[in-house]
């Protein structure tokens, strides 16, 4: 039992990316129906993850998969065309399977009722007249498995092989053939036959191995290798050995005479030929699809290459570390600008460049693409298509871009309800797109992009747009803004009155979006991540939405200043610059202090009176230290004691304790072993 | 004679002016020594700021305001103990720390009504150990912020 709970992070894991590839092939199989290239992929998929489930002991899981296999089968082998229905069909049992994975997730046992969809899976199956299929794939699949288990030599050896055997043989070593059957359920196939290969490499030399030893890491075998090996151990010894690796089904140990070198050799030389001359000649038959096969395979193979899974929590104690480090940077810093000591200014300087670089590594080890969280949207835009019978094609751009894993965590949601909205809300019907003389087919495209230190996500669609007055007519209704005020808004400012609290404007509402929570929710969620969220349109040309997001979460780059003997950091991106004002610059309007800054009336805010900073004597000179901060196009000055200067900072939360300070987004610890609260300019403006 | 472990609740005992309280040691995490606190703007009088706990920033309540006492001055044994609630850590100044008791369960009687001191609501009991008295104090209802 405690095997599996070992395994079960690594199932889920597993089965995730499996359903994600069968939902991928199932959009590409719609788009080309007569590919069979693709529901092998998905097939594949679906039977990977019929076998793990099984293993694992989730029957439900394992079940539907069945069934969803025989459907899968059924089309491979041209029993069944494709067509729309079968495939929400199929789409459905990916639900029904994600849904399932997200309960064992959950801590749940995989169940769920699932008779419905089985029985419409089975339909498919039967109603085309194939009762023969169920009886059929598990021939087929009996005979797949024999041939794995068949231990005819694979080996193909070359002269020089021959050579070393030869020689090895006259000086009195053995030679022998090792074929090794993993069990059907091995779950860390290429951590077996890095054990086996332990085994072997202690007891003498392995010369050769079928598939090649990348390939083994890689786990591309199925259940069996092949390897020669050159040992002076006996036969029985080195098979009772590799035996006690566990998860290992049999091994056949067989000594390796002239004949088997000879034959082997010639056999596999010849099946070599005739797999190039089969690969040439389907080249030629169907050169497009092969392409496509082999980008899609090579792809998948770059991604597997060179990676390794890390645990996130491991991740998150590595960025603990980290950041102590830096606090301890900081204080080293401190101290040998104190101490004035040359080496050891210069021993500090070198470990902050290294750490620089050391930063960027943690920093970048944490990124995630982006695509991990778009892929799941095709799926849902086109059964919200089909559901509002309206026609969309969802275009992806910038999935590569790489995000916080943190970020990636919660920015889900917000863009499921951006692209619900786009889809319901903009993009129009067939009828009402023909009569404005748009293409019948909508487009919502989904772009990612970097730039600076911000990652820029947006949401497009070729919609209705946002009808001004609608939305200032509602705003109005619902007492967000007033008559008077609604008359002096800008059109940016209409567009940003879709974000308020408690606003909808479908006239209809409809399971999809629009109860009138929603938008306000993205928008403080996106503004929880230290991102913003803005929006553009244009009416009967489409709408824009626009996120920024911050590269990363936990380490910034902060200005620290002062206020009596309290030390506050406000956060770099958000500072334009800073500047010492004379007291007699301040001009009065409307109780409220401003300053001419280049031009501009920017309001001052005296961070000492939101802050209730006590003040031991009354600071008077005649002048002030301002820091002026920007939100959106705002412009505020902050008004402080003294600046103390830049530094890269790591951001820690306050706690459950002290949770909505005002204005205060978080804190830190300074190189000096102190907390330091972080201002969030956010709310001050 | 045996005594079975539920039935002793090993406690952390600490001073407040001139009474003892105790907290039962599983809600303990540390006793620190006073280091310089953050003062955290628009929080509770009784909430004193934040410290740099080993790296996580604690929440600091002095137990003297939180029970309406009058300060005290600033002395040697004033310590930092540092609890955890439901995940939720903070740090309790109090006068000093004293001891580390085990007292039996049985021993635990409820507060005599009379009492009536302002830190009345959050006591869970009193219990007697010779002739010291304990007041064991309602983890939960010290950290709840009134509403």
């Amino acid at each position: 039992m405690e095997m599996n709970q070992q395994y079960l992070d690594m199932f889920i894991e597993e089965s995730k990316e499996h359903l994600q590839t069968c939902s991928d092939y199932l959009l590409e199989l719609e788009k080309n129906p007569d590919d069979l290239s693709i529901v092998n992929e998905i097939f594949r998929s679906a039977h990977t993850l019929k076998g793990m489930a099984a293993t694992m002991g989730f029957e439900d899981l394992a079940d539907l998969t069945h069934k969803m296999e025989n459907v899968l089968d059924a089309i491979r082998n041209e029993k069944i065309a494709v067509n729309s229905n079968i495939l929400d069909v199929v789409f459905e049992s990916v639900d029904h399977l994600e849904a399932m994975i997200m309960d064992i997730a959950g801590g749940g046992g995989g169940k769920r009722d699932v008779s419905g969809i089985v029985s419409k899976l089975m339909a498919i199956e039967a109603g085309e007249q194939l009762p023969q299929n169920n009886p059929a794939t598990k021939e087929t699949a009996a005979d797949v498995a024999m041939e794995e288990v068949s231990s005819e030599s694979q080996l193909v050896y070359d002269e020089y092989d021959i050579t070393v055997i030869q020689q090895s043989k006259e000086q009195g070593f053995n030679v022998y053939e090792i074929t090794v059957s993993l069990r059907p359920d091995c779950l860390l196939k290429a951590a077996r036959v890095f054990m086996v290969f332990e085994v072997l490499e202690k007891n003498g030399e392995v010369l050769k191995s079928f598939p090649t030893v990348e390939n083994l890491e890689e786990e591309q075998f199925d259940q069996t290798f092949q390897v020669a090996f050159i040992t002076k151990v006996s036969q029985e010894e080195i098979q009772e050995k590799i035996s006690k690796v566990s998860e290992i089904d049999h091994v056949v140990v067989v000594p390796l005479t002239d004949d088997m070198i000879k034959k082997t050799g010639k056999g596999a030389i010849a099946s070599k030929e005739q797999l190039q001359n089969e690969i040439h000649m389907d080249s030629k038959q169907d050169k497009k699809t092969e392409a496509a096969k082999k980008e899609a395979k090579t792809a998948i193979h770059n991604s597997h290459s060179k990676t390794i899974r890390v645990s996130i929590e491991r991740l998150d104690i590595l960025m603990n570390l980290f950041e102590e480090l830096v606090i301890d940077r900081g204080r080293l810093q401190s101290i040998a600008a104190e101490a004035k000591h040359p080496e050891l200014t210069e021993t500090v300087e070198r470990m902050s460049r290294t750490m620089g670089d050391l930063q960027n590594i943690v920093l970048t080890m944490r990124m995630v693409p982006i695509e991990t969280v778009f892929n799941r949207f095709p799926k849902m835009v086109r059964s919200l298509s089909r559901e509002l019978n309206k026609k969309i094609k969802l275009e992806i751009t910038g999935a590569e871009t790489e995000l916080d894993r943190t970020v990636i965590d919660e920015i889900g949601d917000p863009l499921v309800h951006l692209i619900r909205n786009s889809v319901d809300h903009g993009i129009e019907s067939p009828e009402v797109r023909k009569a404005k003389g748009k293409p019948e087919e909508g487009t919502v495209t989904l772009r990612a992009y970097h730039s600076g230190n911000y990652v820029f996500i947006e949401i497009e669609d070729d919609g209705a747009g946002i009808n001004k007055e609608k939305v200032l007519k509602k705003a109005i209704e619902r007492g967000i803004v007033t008559k008077e005020s609604a008359q002096t808004l800008t059109d940016k400012q209409i567009n940003e009155l879709i974000f308020e609290p408690g606003f909808s404007t479908a006239e209809k509402i409809t399971d999809i979006s629009g109860r009138g929570v929603g938008l306000d929710v993205v928008k403080s969620t996106i503004q929880a991540l230290g991102g913003a969220i803005s929006i553009e349109s244009q009416e009967d040309v489409g709408t824009i939405f626009s996120i920024q997001l911050p590269l990363t979460l936990s380490i910034i780059s902060a200005m620290l200043v002062k206020i009596e003997d309290e030390i506050y950091a406000i956060p770099i991106s958000s500072i334009i610059e800073t500047s010492i004002i004379q007291k007699s610059d301040i001009l009065n309007a409307h109780n409220q202090k401003v300053i001419d800054f280049r031009g501009k009336v920017v309001p001052l805010i005296f961070l000492e009176e939101i802050f209730e900073v006590p003040r031991n004597e009354k600071h008077e000179d005649g002048c002030h230290s301002v820091v002026i901060v920007r939100k959106g196009e705002k412009l505020a000055g902050l008004v402080v004691d003294s600046f103390i200067g830049q530094q890269e900072i790591v951001l820690k939360s306050l706690g459950n304790y002290l949770k909505n300070i005002f204005a205060i987004s978080g804190a830190t610890i300074l190189g000096n072993g102190q907390v330091a609260l972080i201002i969030d300019i956010n709310a001050l403006m | 004679m045996v005594v079975s472990e539920q039935d002793i609740i090993k406690v952390i005992v600490f001073q407040l002016a001139d009474k003892e309280y105790a907290i039962p040691v599983s809600h303990v995490q540390g006793i620190e020594k006073m280091i310089h606190i953050t003062r955290v703007p628009g929080t509770e009088r009784f909430v004193k700021g934040v410290i740099n706990l080993r790296g996580v920033v604690t929440p600091i309540i002095d137990l003297r305001e939180r029970f309406g006492l009058p300060p005290a001055e600033k002395t040697e044994s004033v310590r930092i103990i540092i609890v955890q609630l439901d995940g939720m850590e903070a740090g309790f100044i109090v006068d000093s720390a004293n001891d580390v008791l085990d007292i039996s369960a049985d021993s635990i009687e409820p507060q005599p009504e009379v009492v009536g001191a302002i830190e009345e609501p959050f006591i869970s009991g009193v219990s007697k150990i010779g002739n010291r008295l304990l007041i064991l104090l309602h983890l939960d209802k010290v950290l709840n912020l009134p509403d």
